[in-house]
């Protein structure tokens, strides 16, 4: 690929996605982008480059899109932050809603499942104490092409062998041929919708949890406090947003603050929160 | 540092097991059936069993039954690892005390994973 080349795309990308692709990652455009072209019949990346200037506004840069977004995923990655689901977000949540009897959780980068899936089967190892609970999960991505393999809930057997516990594979999984497919009573609970964070989403309505992990490490300084600044608009002075292992809001935004001894867990910093939910949230996790 | 039987009758197998485990600061003991891994308990229990399913002499689902009833024989982690990739099998594997089950073919994430989910890690 030509630097020219190479250029355009990481231009392309960067108004279409956010993702900011450094000098350094030519071999990656090239191993993800090389699929795409030879899909399309052409003849290398130059031939698929001139394409996209022919047509930026094409099927095409969808997919070019769609290539280079990173999908990587497992089951209750990195742990830690469905301790922080389990211990102290939703015993907070569900005292604070214990009157409407009403969830809604947001995972904002599904990739293919994993994370919405994972707080599902947390949700049913809960038990009777969510009876007549109305608790969504919406689960968005840019990708198409990962929220179908989302939506079938069939994954592989190295899939289902990362993160996943093995009483949860044999409580929630059948097997499909060679493949295991999540129980249809888990699927129910996720409503899955394609969306790119760059654009308004306002019309998803508010959360009262928002998992946001492993994207704002891919966009620039700017497009990450435009992200977090309309994230903290959709979500209750007592809600809760999870970030990546990798992100802050530190040194972004001041609409979130993060909550002492729960690493990657963050409250919206509203005059109400510096009131009091904060260290109710504390007493609950305690008495969790 | 956590000691870690590695229970298989293919030779290849133990040797894949035994460079990601002691990449995991695991020290290795082999057994090539459920006989010699029942006699390496006897005389000293690890804190880990890799225990492959099919071998000769006695098989894992039987060795796992023997070692649950040996005098602390409840405080080795067992994680199968095997080829015998149907629920029937897991549920069999759980329900006569094996903590984790993988299914061959495996990585070293998968093996890490797996150790990890047991507190082995």
């Amino acid at each position: 690929m030509t630097p020219q080349d190479f250029d355009y795309l990481r231009q392309l990308l960067r108004q279409r996605s956010g993702l900011v692709l450094s000098a350094e990652k030519q071999y990656l455009a090239e191993s993800r982008l090389l699929p795409v072209a030879r899909k399309h019949g052409f003849v290398g990346l130059a031939e698929l480059v001139a394409k996209l200037k022919a047509a930026a506004a094409s099927p095409l840069s969808v997919e070019v899109v769609e290539a280079m977004t990173t999908n990587e995923s497992f089951f209750f990655r990195d742990k830690v932050p469905f301790e922080h689901f389990r211990l102290t977000i939703l015993p907070a949540l569900m005292a604070a809603r214990a009157r409407e009897k009403r969830l809604r959780i947001w995972c904002a980068a599904c990739a293919t499942g994993q994370e919405p899936y994972s707080l599902a089967m947390s949700l049913k190892g809960v038990g009777p104490a969510l009876a007549g609970w109305r608790v969504e999960i919406v689960a968005t991505d840019i990708s198409t092409d990962v929220l179908a393999k989302a939506k079938a809930g069939i994954y592989n057997q190295f899939e289902v062998q990362r993160g996943l516990p093995i009483q949860q594979l044999v409580k929630f999984f059948s097997q499909v041929g060679e493949a295991w497919q999540i129980a249809p009573e888990i699927r129910a609970m996720v409503s899955f919708r394609a969306l790119n964070l760059l654009n308004d989403f306002s019309s998803l309505g508010t959360f009262d949890l928002v998992f946001c992990r492993n994207v704002l490490i891919y966009l620039d300084q700017e497009t990450k406090i435009g992200v977090l600044n309309r994230l903290a608009r959709q979500m209750p002075s007592d809600g809760f947003l999870v970030l990546g292992a990798a992100e802050t809001v530190i040194g972004l935004t001041d609409a979130f603050k993060p909550m002492a001894d729960r690493r990657g867990l963050y409250v919206p910093n509203t005059p109400a929160s510096k009131a009091a939910p904060v260290s109710n949230v504390l007493r609950f996790a305690v008495k969790a | 540092m956590k000691n870690c039987l590695v229970v298989d009758d293919s030779s290849v197998i133990r040797k894949v097991a035994r460079r990601i485990l002691e990449g995991l600061e695991f020290e290795i003991v082999e057994a090539e059936d459920g006989e010699q891994a029942l006699d390496a308990c006897k005389r000293h229990l690890p804190d880990a069993i890799l225990l492959d399913w099919n071998m000769p002499k006695m098989d894992g689902y039987e060795f796992l039954r023997s070692l649950r009833k040996l005098p602390g024989g409840d405080k080795p982690k067992v994680v199968f690892c095997t080829t015998e990739n149907d629920v029937a099998h897991i549920a069999r594997a759980l329900h006569a005390g094996a903590n984790e089950y993988i299914m061959k073919p495996f990585d070293k994430e998968i093996v890490e994973a797996k150790f990890q989910e047991v507190g082995l890690i």
